[in-house]
């Protein structure tokens, strides 16, 4: 496992819809919380000019939580929202996704959810290419 | 004399219960869902959310149905409930050049790279009110789709950087001032501005906008591009000990062309404004965007004319709309022993007066 | 992976912060008494009522320093996991924890400014055992005055200042700015 795995499959449930997560995680492990869900919020910055000094934006809600699988693996959650069953789930995959059955839960919940969004965005850029302009010049001029 | 007043209970009472059967109206039309008003009035949940400050759709169609549409109301609602929740982190700044966009248009360049993707706008429509919406109709055919170009579109500006027309925007990773922590003083920086300003009344900034448009501090815009769409959101995770996505969301960003500057040592260059904003909320970032250019006048070398959107105590003191109907709505509240204070002091003068004239007669 | 950042938080958060910083409120309004504060495990050296104090009062927008023998990889990695505040230099400091030798000097800390007196560091002051009062205090929250062990002076100019907590394991005593301290 590298941080570049971990920082990707943890994005992807973070994006990911409570109820897709539900559906494919099944019944939950024996688990116990070392941060119960907490719900708060992060600052969202952007630039100045899209490239320059950043600013603050806004706020927007997360929930983040910590559990511990009974073999002592740890697993963090943050993910968009307010939705603490939610968040657990994450946190219980991001430790799984560190253990022996790594592959089968990827498999399982990682694949699915990283094809639905795929998906989502596909859609949306395939109707924004849609909306696209296609120019055309009239003839003008003297010859 | 000081009468302390006590009272009103039952009549507070019975109001809220009057209050959340009007919320409801007609018990024989079904109730609006969160999930409807999100749905459906998405637009005025992106401005809850932006005025608010808080980037959450369900709250924000909660907020409005609570208020009964009352959108300053919802803000509200929204601004009091975020200061309940504990302040976990500051995000990376988002890269709104990595943005999957649904919409980028550009009004300098017609053959920008990336093209001019109109996306779901209000722009072409004919504004007619379209009567078979009254109807309950079906749902409309799917949106038509065309295939996609999966790189990521640049921004505009960035080809006017590269050659040096426009100032640069150069970046920096210091950590901004927060309005919502530290009491606002004057000067304040861009950052501070650009923060005041998302967060500001649509309204008012529209209204500033318009008014250098107008003449009041003209600076000659041009909308060299706007875009919406969705970006990724990403927090240093303290425990890991690197960033990770939390979650996506959408912006609206406009980037103004403005007029140039320049001097006998300095070439000329274009100057920038800046709107960025939560949700689909595009008369609200282009507004931000010519504000933003209007009080950067000190820096950029400009005069002061005296015209309201340049004057930044101005600007900043009023932009909220939060404030402004907190002070402003107050003075409806009981005054009972100011105005007795007021009336006591005009019969005196007057009565002062009267048995002068008497005096004189 | 090492488990010990992440064990030693509260465990009934909402009413053991409470109840910490009521015994904050305590301590600061009644300077010289001291008031037990627990609920917390932190990993060694850090002692269980700096542990409480930090729980409660730290977050990712208090900057913290660890002074001398804390500034460890157990401590700031359970700083870090429970409260997200900001590990950093004296100078930028809301919160400084230590011994009172290893927080000296003094005078690298913030004081607050005329119009911001708020804007000054806390020092949370680490003693092992309590030795006999060696010090007269005077001001708000004193009845007359009181003799209670202080560790050595510090830069007033009230309204700025610093705000001094003692702990002791699992109790703590406030020294405001506002007191006044006459060695004896």
């Amino acid at each position: 496992m590298t941080n570049k795995d971990r920082r990707e499959w943890m994005g992807l449930l973070a994006r990911s819809a409570p109820d897709s997560l539900a559906a494919l995680i099944g019944p939950l492990p024996q688990h116990s919380f070392a941060r119960a869900p907490e719900i708060g919020a992060v600052m969202v910055r952007g630039r100045a000019g899209g490239t320059g000094a950043p600013f603050n934006l806004g706020e927007m809600s997360v929930t983040r939580c910590t559990i511990q699988l009974a073999d002592g693996t740890v697993g963090h959650a943050w993910v968009q929202g307010r939705d603490k069953a939610h968040a657990t789930r994450a946190a219980i995959v991001d430790a799984l996704m560190q253990g022996a059955t790594a592959d089968e839960v990827r498999g399982r919940v990682l694949v699915p959810l990283a094809e639905v969004a795929a998906r989502r965005a596909a859609t949306r850029r395939a109707k924004a290419a849609a909306t696209k302009v296609e120019f055309f010049t009239m003839v003008r001029g003297e010859d | 004399m000081y009468v302390a007043v006590k009272g009103g209970e039952r009549a507070i009472e019975n109001a809220h219960a009057w209050l959340a059967e009007e919320r409801r109206g007609d018990p024989t039309v079904s109730e609006l869902s969160i999930a409807q008003i999100r749905e459906q009035m998405t637009l005025a949940v992106n401005r809850v959310m932006a005025e608010g400050s808080l980037y959450d759709p369900d709250l924000a169609a909660l907020a409005i149905k609570q208020a009964r549409g009352d959108l300053i109301e919802a803000i509200f609602l929204i601004r009091a409930y975020r200061t309940t929740l504990p302040r976990l982190a500051g995000s990376n700044p988002v890269d709104t050049g990595a943005m999957v966009v649904s919409r980028r248009v550009s009004a300098t360049f017609k053959d920008a790279p990336g093209g001019q993707i109109l996306g779901p706008t209000f722009d072409y429509t004919h504004r007619l009110l379209d009567f078979a919406l009254m109807a309950e109709g079906e749902a409309p055919p799917a949106a038509p789709t065309a295939p996609a170009d999966p790189v990521a579109v640049p921004h505009i500006l960035g080809f006017l950087d590269r050659d040096g027309l426009i100032e640069a925007a150069t970046p920096s990773d210091l950590t901004p001032p927060d309005l919502t922590r530290e009491p606002l003083e004057l000067p304040a920086d861009r950052a501070l501005r650009l923060q005041s300003l998302t967060r500001g009344d649509e309204g008012f900034v529209l209204g500033l906008a318009y008014s250098t448009q107008r003449g009041y501090a003209r600076n000659h815009a041009f909308v060299g591009e706007l875009r919406i769409g969705t970006v990724a959101v990403e927090v240093d995770i303290p425990e890991l000990g690197f960033a990770v996505e939390i979650g996506e969301i959408e912006l609206t960003e406009c980037e103004t062309v403005n007029q140039f500057k320049g001097s006998k040592t300095e070439p000329a260059q274009f100057t920038r404004g800046y709107g960025l904003t939560f949700g689909q909320t595009e008369r609200k970032a282009i507004s931000m965007a010519l504000v933003d250019r209007a009080l950067r006048w000190r820096e950029l070398g400009e005069d002061f004319t005296g015209a309201p959107a340049q004057d930044e105590e101005f600007v900043l003191s009023h932009c909220d709309n939060i404030q402004a109907t907190g002070f402003l709505e107050h003075i409806k509240l009981p005054h009972y022993v100011d105005f007795q204070a007021e009336l006591e002091l005009i019969r005196s003068v007057r009565a002062a007066a009267f048995s002068q004239m008497e005096a004189a007669e | 992976m090492n488990m010990q950042p992440i064990s030693g938080g509260f465990s009934n958060a909402p009413l053991q912060s409470a109840t910490a910083f009521r015994a904050v409120l305590q301590a600061m309004s009644r300077p010289g008494l001291w008031q037990a504060i627990d609920g917390a495990a932190p990993p060694a050296p850090l002692s269980q009522a700096s542990g409480a104090l930090i729980l409660t009062l730290a977050d990712p927008n208090t900057p913290v320093h660890l002074a001398g023998t804390l500034d460890c990889d157990a401590v700031r990695g359970w700083i870090t996991f429970h409260t997200g505040a900001p590990l950093v230099a004296a100078q930028d400091a809301d919160f400084a924890v230590g011994a009172w030798d290893d927080l000296q000097p003094l005078d690298r800390f913030a004081i607050g400014t005329p119009e911001y007196p708020d804007r000054a560091a806390t020092l949370i002051i680490e003693l092992d055992g309590v030795p006999a009062a060696n010090a007269r205090l005077t001001g708000p929250g004193i009845d007359g005055e009181i003799t209670a062990f202080c560790p050595g002076d510090r830069p007033t100019a009230f309204p700025l200042g610093l705000d001094l907590i003692l702990t002791d394991g699992a109790r703590i005593m406030g020294l405001p700015r506002s007191t006044g301290l006459e060695f004896l």
